[in-house]
């Protein structure tokens, strides 16, 4: 009897492993299926809104949840992504639109290898004030260089046509594009968290001086880490600018380095849709009150949500979520 | 007249001082940051936040209830400070066991609630605080004009700065500090009060910057954001210099000051920038910084 249990256990095993992964599998097609509907039901704009800071949360947290590095400076790369794009789009009309986020893109990944070299070389508080003040210097440059329109930022970029015959006039037609890039950035840091290498970053964040002993390279993994960061946040800031047709100061200022790391935070850090849902709740939230008489008060409100967050509410909703899902029903 | 590399003496000489009256603003906070950070091992993101309530209970306590600078240089401090230890004993300390990140964000969630309070409740334009009478005007030095605020300013931060040296290199209280910093638990076995000398530490070190913005007050517009800009300012100085001494926090400040100054005399379009640039230098060649142990 019992040995007949014993042999039986593999093919439990990965039967309870084949159900988990068609959970999951069934938990993303519904996801899918969600944001291909959603903009029937609420308005696309919004919903893009939500989508490029969802995307702009998800490359801070593969940084802060799976490496373990706090940046305090990515509002420098959706700064750098937005302008960019921005400026190309505007002064070359013949570009296309895919053509100029890519630009941007790759403008911020390079900037992400700059500040990723200078910034690995300190560690915990120190790395959050290196990239906090590497940010500052990229707000001054925004501020004082000709191309980004200074104080009042680029206005009217043209959406264009998507690979020169698709009109991104039209929300809906912009909201899919947007869909399919944020898309595209989940899935790489999906994989990127799932593979080899995150493994590798979940041991740096976990003992870093093991990971040394065992022979990893650590900063060589902070770095790529770092740069695939950096180049997702840009990526997010591009598709932004197309979406609003706009790039300002706003992106590169402190206050939304701040932010990304609130979405973060309140959604869970180091879980994979906690960033997602911390950037609709944020972004919904700002919204709300833009249109109500405590419009003055967002900052005052995220400060509190920081606040509560830090002190009671650490692993996030999603966390907290995970949580009670596993003492209950595993 | 003479001329220093080109540019008027006068010139110069009045962008060292002023340049040395900001450093003297970086060392003062720098220095408020790295005490406690010796001790909570957490960086103080509302230090900005709250240098800008010393300039602001300054301007208040004189609009309203008719304190006037000098008692305010001694009142606000102590309460800002008083202020400070509520926060270490009822915030901060509740979370001391945690990654020191989360202090961080706390901080920083501290900071954006002050800032943002004191945005709805009086603008941004800022407002003046007027320069007491004795230290209005001026000294003609022959080759510069000094103004006497700006001199005092110097004086007294320079004075601050060493009489925290003197406070944790030279008392007791101090010795106890620099013990905890370096094994608190062990502090604590010996029958030291080692959480209130960490809350007494976090007050000290909020009042140093509350210190700092009452000294501000008559020199800058004092407004909500005054801080915020600054603080970062302060942060890629800490880079430079390192948390790790005193000493090396009040020279790397006041250095840091002067090095901007004369950018501004020489290249006015990098003054924003030139710490900034420092810290990249510093980075690339000593990763420690300046006077930093850290490897």
């Amino acid at each position: 009897m019992t040995e007949s249990h014993v042999l039986k256990a593999p093919s439990v095993v990965a039967k309870r492993q084949r159900r988990a992964n068609l959970r999951r599998n069934a938990f993303y097609l519904a996801l899918i299926v969600l944001g291909l509907v959603a903009p029937f039901i609420a308005y696309p704009v919004f919903l893009m809104k939500i989508l490029c800071f969802a995307l702009f949360a998800c490359a801070f947290n593969l940084l802060l949840g799976y490496a373990g590095l706090l940046s305090f400076g990515h509002a420098a790369f959706l700064a750098t992504g937005g302008y960019t794009t921005g400026y190309l789009l505007a002064s070359y009309p013949g570009l296309t639109p895919e053509l100029g986020i890519i630009a941007g893109t790759l403008m911020a990944t390079l900037l992400g290898v700059l500040f990723g070299v200078l910034s690995i070389r300190r560690q915990g508080i120190y790395f959050a004030m290196v990239t906090l003040a590497l940010a500052q210097l990229m707000f001054f440059v925004f501020i004082q260089s000709p191309f980004t329109g200074g104080e009042d930022g680029l206005h009217g970029v043209p959406r264009g046509e998507l690979l020169g015959f698709i009109s991104l006039r039209s929300n809906m037609a912009m909201y899919y594009f947007v869909f399919a890039i944020f898309l595209f950035g989940y899935a790489l840091i999906q994989r990127t968290v799932h593979s080899p290498f995150g493994q590798v970053l979940k041991a740096i964040r976990e003992n870093e001086p093991r990971a040394i002993s065992l022979g990893y390279n650590v900063d060589a993994y902070k770095l790529v880490a770092f740069v695939i960061s950096a180049a997702l946040a840009g990526l997010a800031g591009s598709t932004k600018t197309v979406v609003f047709q706009l790039a300002s100061l706003t992106d590169a200022h402190w206050h939304m380095s701040g932010e990304v790391i609130l979405m973060t935070l309140l959604g869970g850090v180091g879980t994979l849709l906690g960033p997602i849902m911390g950037a609709g709740l944020v972004v919904s939230l700002q919204h709300i009150l833009s249109q109500s008489p405590l419009g003055n008060w967002v900052s005052v409100m995220l400060g509190l949500i920081f606040v509560v967050c830090v002190l009671s509410f650490r692993s996030g909703i999603v966390g907290e979520l995970g949580a009670i899902y596993r003492k209950n029903f595993k | 007249m003479t001329m220093i590399f080109g540019v008027p003496m006068a010139v110069f000489m009045g962008q060292l001082t002023l340049g040395l009256v900001n450093g003297a603003f970086y060392a003062l906070l720098s220095l408020g940051l790295a005490v406690i950070f010796g001790l909570l091992k957490i960086v103080n993101f509302a230090h900005g936040a709250q240098y800008m309530l010393g300039a602001f209970a300054a301007l208040l306590g004189f609009r309203y209830l008719g304190i006037n600078y000098w008692l305010a240089l001694v009142l606000v401090p102590l309460v800002i400070g008083g202020l400070g230890m509520l926060v270490e004993r009822f915030l901060l300390r509740r979370i001391a066991h945690l990654d020191h990140l989360y202090g961080l964000l706390l901080t920083f969630g501290l900071a954006l609630i002050f800032e943002g309070t004191l945005v709805n409740l009086f603008g941004v334009s800022g407002a003046r605080y007027a320069t007491p009478e004795v230290l209005q005007g001026g000294l003609n030095l022959g080759f510069m004009f000094l103004p006497t605020y700006r001199a005092w300013v110097l004086v007294a931060a320079l004075a601050m700065c060493l009489f925290t040296w003197f406070m944790i290199e030279r008392t007791r209280l101090g010795a106890y500090l620099r013990a905890g910093t370096e094994n608190s638990q062990l502090m604590q076995a010996f029958g030291v009060n080692v959480p209130l000398l960490i809350t007494l530490t976090y007050g000290f070190g909020v009042g140093l910057a509350a210190f700092a913005g009452v000294l501000a007050a008559p020199l800058y517009p004092v407004s909500p954001t005054m801080g915020s800009s600054l603080l970062i300012v302060v942060f890629a100085v800490v880079v430079i210099g390192g948390m790790g001494s005193i000493l090396g926090a009040i020279l790397t400040g006041l250095g840091m000051g002067v090095i901007e100054g004369l950018t501004k005399v020489y290249y006015p379009e990098a003054a924003n920038t030139v710490i900034f640039l420092v810290m990249i230098l510093v980075l690339m060649l000593r990763p420690a910084g300046l006077f930093g142990k850290e490897a």
